[in-house]
């Protein structure tokens, strides 16, 4: 039997809640699927499109922008800001035929362990039955 | 091509029980740049730390990258090792993959691979990373409190005696705030303006304190260390200087208009003094009543005034001033009359509330310390005090507890008591919260000592009925209508921010809570900071609170401002936006989104305040020519990342 696809994930967490939140699933010792690689960046409004067009192209299976709730960010309004752009990004990757599930975005805070620990489970999840990603993925 | 060092740590078992950090090790030594590659027990330890010094300067490393735990946890440990070894500090980065790996996962081998990409990464960007120095900048050695209340005037004190040059601005004619209008304060009742006029005084005499009444913020620029105030000074038409205070030309004016010191109670002229111990000690002219500066309008203020006190060509004045900290007390109000029309408030003369019942108690009050009805100057035999008047009520006013009011009405039916025998006091109350340093025993005092009545209920219902105020409510405890003909209610009506401090909020560009009241930094463990660095709350502008508290947390606040203003100079994370002006066309957008306006156009090009600039990047997401970008994370360090982390 073919061994079961593993979706490969890029997940932007911001410095001050998100990845906050994730180092204390980490200190909870909670568990989850080993598909994600995280990369820190000061604010979810730092988030350029680019980054997430760039992670499809490179092969990503699914991309994950997660920031501190709505009025609470760090930098005060970068994550509405986010907000807007990242809804704008799901358009214009649903007009390009990605499957939506490909592409989320979440509210995390730095007291969140359990709730990113459940993002990223169902996020596996969504993203398996769908297979790899070859819409956008260069094939250079 | 950079020589990068990598640096996995073991940490015990922590990472080395499911990373193999030994395979990491290795394939990290493959990857194009790193000519260093090792593992270690425990980094973080003394030995630790020496092989990756000895490594920098045996293998000329450029930079380095430690695998280990969390940045926030011993990312300042190896920056200041790597400096001692003579790197930049930002050459030195950071992969997370015990808290962000190790920790949350169980198959080793998928562990492993997940720890090369973070690692991967984290040397994709310390490759690329610019050696930065922190922005210094210079401390203007002055501070500014904004608001003459007991927490305003505390942090002025307390800074000025430090040896700080203090500018104390407060909108109203003198100082004191709501303080000076209470009779006596619980829970020792000693007299609120013996207290406070002693301290008034102090302000007022004291050399390093620049005082400003009749004056507000008009406009707030700069940063922490470096702000400047616009500050509007009203003109009060009386020269301080030369007003003997010998009250001629009050028996002259005209005019009659309600006193707000007295809340109503008492009328005043035009020209006044708006108590007699106000700091500055001085009359005033309030140009919204006079009929006119013109001696042809009136001016006989003017004429009987023999020091020749009235300038009738005062002007309004804006003062500059610049300074390195803010301290925000800019008070409370209390809750809008007009928004308890269901008691009768502003219905019936004898409805008062709790600002107006300390002046009815005061000994300078309206009745020099009678209790009298304002309606017919008659004893009222028996006051019903009605608790949480807007507080606690989030269907029609305000949601939170005001806090005082419990303490602040058990001193009342209490003094009311004392100048009343054979009067009868009751307090209609949801709950007694009577947290506090023998706030308790105060309550205890009031019920056993003076027959306070306490009854665990709300009122339903105030009318006017043969000269009697009915006041129909519930005792829930005894299950039973109440029904009580009154001669006086007074009401503990909710604490609000002040008016205006909206504005004042904008200004300075300080958060406001849902409340309305001025948002600390962490409502835990930064209580006297705001959002903007270098700005600091007192009293109850932050939070309905009692005068020990607000005395409290104005001297935090000072000591909090005299933490950046004992230092010559302050740092800054250099981290910041920096721009390509060759890509730069201009538009704007950049600007817009900025949330620290640290972000300008200049000659058709944007500009960085780099002390503004707080480094989110919410700039650089929004170019759409990638002109400008944070440095140490600029698109092509996470572009590059990006490819690392999918295995690229």
């Amino acid at each position: 039997m073919a061994e079961e696809f593993e979706p490969k994930i890029v997940a932007f967490l911001c410095k001050w809640c998100s990845s906050a939140g994730s180092d204390l699933a980490g200190v909870s010792r909670m568990e989850y699927p080993p598909n994600v690689v995280p990369i820190t960046v000061m604010c979810s409004g730092s988030v350029s499109p680019l980054y997430i067009f760039s992670a499809f192209k490179r092969g990503a299976d699914g991309v994950l922008v997660s920031g501190c709730h709505p009025g609470d960010c760090h930098y005060i309004k970068g994550n509405f800001y986010a907000r807007r752009r990242i809804a704008l990004v799901k358009k214009l990757l649903d007009y390009i035929g990605l499957e939506p599930q490909r592409f989320q975005m979440s509210w995390v805070s730095a007291a969140e362990g359990k709730k990113y620990t459940q993002i990223i489970k169902d996020f596996v999840q969504e993203l398996k039955p769908l297979g790899p990603q070859t819409k956008l993925r260069s094939n250079s | 091509m950079k020589r990068t060092g990598v640096f996995v740590c073991h940490c015990g078992i922590n990472i080395a029980g499911t990373v193999d950090v030994k395979k990491a090790a290795k394939e990290l030594s493959k990857h194009k740049g790193v000519v260093h590659s090792e593992d270690y027990v425990y980094m973080c330890s003394d030995p630790g730390q020496n092989l990756i010094l000895d490594a920098i300067k045996e293998k000329k490393l450029d930079n380095v990258v430690i695998a280990c735990c969390s940045p926030t946890l011993h990312e300042t440990t190896f920056r200041n090792a790597s400096k001692s070894a003579g790197l930049n500090e930002f050459q030195c980065e950071i992969a997370n993959i015990r808290e962000q790996c190790s920790w949350v996962h169980k198959d080793m081998d998928k562990a492993t691979e997940k720890a090369i990409k973070i690692t991967k990464s984290a040397v994709e960007k310390v490759r690329r990373n610019e050696s930065l120095e922190p922005i210094s900048i210079p401390v203007t050695r002055r501070a500014l409190v904004i608001g003459g209340g007991i927490a305003g005037i505390q942090s002025a004190l307390d800074l000025a005696n430090t040896g700080y040059e203090v500018i104390l601005v407060e909108r109203s004619p003198s100082i004191g705030g709501h303080m000076i209008q209470l009779s006596e304060t619980f829970p020792t009742l000693d007299c609120s303006q013996c207290i406070l006029t002693p301290k008034m005084v102090e302000v007022s005499k004291h050399s390093n304190i620049k005082l400003m009444t009749s004056s507000e913020i008009q406009e707030i620029s700069g940063y922490v260390g470096n702000f400047k105030a616009k500050i509007l000074k009203k003109p009060t038409y009386v020269d301080a200087d030369k007003c003997t205070l010998c009250d001629e030309c009050t028996k002259v004016c005209p005019v009659v208009v309600s006193n707000e010191f007295d809340l109503g109670l008492t009328g005043r002229r035009a020209i006044y003094i708006p108590f007699p111990q106000a700091i500055p000690a001085t009359y005033t002219l309030d140009i919204s009543a006079c009929p006119g500066l013109l001696p042809i309008a009136c001016g006989k203020c003017a004429d009987v005034c023999e020091p020749g006190a009235i300038d009738f060509d005062m002007k309004p004045e804006i003062i500059e001033e610049e300074v390195g900290a803010i301290i925000v007390a800019s008070g409370f109000d209390l809750y809008e009359k007009e928004m308890m029309g269901e008691y009768g408030y502003g219905k019936y003369p004898d409805v008062l509330d709790g600002l107006q019942f300390e002046r009815l108690l005061s000994a300078s009050g309206p009745t020099m310390g009678k209790v009298l009805r304002p309606s017919d100057h008659k004893e009222p035999k028996e006051v019903v005090f009605i608790q949480c008047a807007g507080s606690r009520d989030p269907e029609l006013h305000c949601p939170y507890c005001s806090k005082i009011c419990c303490m602040y009405t058990a001193k009342h039916a209490m003094l009311y008591k004392h100048h009343v025998h054979d009067g009868q006091a009751y307090i209609f109350y949801i709950d007694i919260r009577s947290g506090g340093k023998g706030y308790e025993e105060f309550v205890q005092r009031a019920v056993e000592e003076d027959g306070v009545l306490y009854l665990r209920g709300k009122v339903s219902k105030i009318f006017e009925e043969k000269g009697k105020i009915k006041v129909w409510g519930v005792d829930t405890l005894a299950g039973k209508d109440i029904e009580i003909d009154a001669d006086m209610v007074v009401l503990a009506t909710a604490m609000r921010p002040s008016e205006g401090a909206e504005e004042l909020a904008k200004k300075l560009k300080i958060a406001l809570d849902k409340d309305g009241f001025l948002s600390e930094a962490h409502p835990k463990l930064r209580p006297v900071e705001s959002v903007t660095s270098g700005m600091f709350l007192a009293g109850a502008a932050q939070a309905p609170k009692d005068i020990p508290e607000a005395v409290a947390q104005a001297s935090g606040a000072a000591a909090k401002a005299i933490a950046i203003l004992s230092q010559e100079r302050l740092f800054h994370a250099p981290t910041v936006a920096k721009v390509n002006v060759n890509l730069c066309t201009g538009c704007g957008m950049c600007v817009d989104v900025c949330p620290y306006d640290s972000l300008s156009l200049k000659d058709g090009k944007v500009e960085v305040n780099e002390v503004l600039c707080e480094g989110c990047g919410t700039c650089s997401a929004t170019c759409l020519r990638a002109a400008i970008q944070i440095r140490n994370l600029t698109p092509l360090q996470v572009s590059e990342m990006i490819k690392v982390s999918l295995g690229g």
